[in-house]
């Protein structure tokens, strides 16, 4: 797994590639932890090359978004496929997060 | 410093230095052991080959010997960095023997005990993956009129985890002989961890409780896993699906409540994700393939059914647990007594 941090008008841009499971996610909590939260900042998480998630990177997703939340920022997670969007719906997490699908799984999803 | 193994040492050196033989060199190889055995620091290995050295060869000129000292000083540091390592081993070997402890500690607390109806037949497995078990199987049964179960996922491993699960215990404990509707319950235990939980550590879960008066299941999901029910009736399996978000995300949270029957022959499966998501080699399992076990299995008890499924995933995965795996069958059986 590997995470790069770029920022684009002034958005905090991680773009993870790999795998995020029990052995990766700690490298990634890592890397998003040490990211310096100022008020009412705006973080994405690419997610369009994660080929596999389980509930270990779902757990540093939901601690990033709660760190965001506490400085009134907003956290976007893009790129996201079929099978994680259907993770992000299971756990409720799709309704109270800002996730965007993968351009292609839009299409037939009007959700 | 022994001066047993000094004596040695020397004539195995004499030995070597006069024939210069292979076999003499495994010699000293094998004796090497003894200085590790000995707890004899790099540093003084030196020092015992410098004085073997000087007694074999008198005649070697001291600027050698001296050439000795300069090498003594270059061993310090691996003999620092061997001390360390040999006690960080000591403090491993301490760590695992509590880890051993808290397991125990962990099943003697949680420990819970299926619920025995008229009418339904309740099997079960939980596995773990590693030595705790990151997923909880809770049956609420007081004595009272319902069989209700609770399985937990703690996203979030090993020690906290458990930690968290004895939470989620107690929290349900509580409610001991209150109605124990599924809403009801989530509500509770999302208020506790909510309050008590680290950032990143959260909990899925699925809660249903039966009522044998209208053998009604009702249902609820904190960001779990959709249970899957089978209707005999129809041959088919529909997923019980409620609405909610996982634990300790939000401290208010809309959990929706279900409700089925079920008719003789029908079953309910509330599975984690170690199930759902378990990988082989050519991908992941796809929920068909859990429903085809299921249903080859369905004329068997529900402890039976649950032991097949999971030796024949585990047999997929190539005897490897990646996740911890549970599995709870709630099966509508009139033979039940």
């Amino acid at each position: 797994m590997q995470v790069d941090l770029m920022e684009e008008n002034s958005i905090q841009r991680f773009k993870i590639v790999g795998e995020i499971d029990a052995f990766t996610a700690p490298k990634l909590k890592e890397k998003l932890d040490a990211t310096e939260m100022t008020e009412g900042m705006r973080a994405e998480l690419d997610l369009s090359d994660v080929n596999y998630m389980d509930s270990t990177g779902l757990g540093v997703f939901v601690g990033f978004y709660k760190s965001v939340s506490a400085v009134n920022g907003h956290l976007q997670i893009t790129g996201v496929n079929a099978r994680l969007k259907r993770l992000f719906e299971i756990t409720g997490l799709g309704d109270v997060m800002d996730i965007v699908s993968e351009e292609s799984g839009d299409k037939d999803a009007a959700l | 410093m022994p001066q047993e193994i000094g004596k040695q040492y020397k004539e195995l050196l004499r030995q070597y230095l006069n024939g210069q033989n292979e076999k003499d060199l495994y010699y000293g190889q094998q004796f090497s052991r003894q200085f590790i055995e000995k707890n004899i620091a790099p540093e003084d290995v030196i020092g015992i080959h410098q004085k073997a050295l000087s007694e074999v060869l008198p005649e070697l000129t001291s600027t050698v010997e001296h050439s000795f000292d300069f090498l003594i000083e270059m061993m310090i540091h691996y003999g620092l960095a061997l001390q360390e390592h040999q006690s960080l081993i000591r403090k491993q070997e301490e760590l695992q023997l509590e880890m051993n402890v808290a397991t125990k500690v962990q099943d003697t607390l949680l420990k819970t005990e299926q619920p025995n109806f008229k009418g339904i037949d309740i099997g079960m497995v939980s596995v773990p993956a590693k030595e705790m078990n990151g997923d909880y199987v809770y049956f609420l049964n007081d004595g009272g009129t319902e069989a209700c179960v609770a399985v937990a996922d703690v996203m979030g491993k090993g020690i906290p985890a458990a930690l968290c699960m004895s939470m989620i215990k107690f929290g349900m404990d509580g409610l001991k002989g209150t109605n124990k509707h599924p809403r009801k319950v989530l509500n509770i235990v999302n208020r506790i961890v909510e309050k008590s939980v680290d950032d990143s550590m959260f909990i899925s879960m699925f809660y249903g409780q039966y009522d044998p008066s209208d053998s009604s299941f009702s249902y609820a999901s904190a960001g779990h896993e959709p249970a899957l029910m089978y209707d005999a009736s129809k041959n088919a399996f529909t997923e019980l699906n409620a609405k909610g978000l996982l634990l300790g995300v939000q401290k208010e949270v809309l959990f929706e409540e279900h409700s089925v029957v079920l008719d003789d022959g029908d079953f309910v499966a509330i599975m984690t994700d170690g199930v759902t998501e378990a990988r082989t080699d050519n991908g992941f399992i796809e929920e068909e393939l859990i429903q085809t076990l299921l249903l080859e299995e369905r004329a068997s008890c529900a402890q039976v059914m649950a032991d097949k499924v999971y030796s024949r995933l585990l047999e997929m995965q190539n005897f490897h647990l990646r996740d911890d795996f549970t599995l709870v069958i709630f099966k509508k059986d009139p033979k039940k007594v």
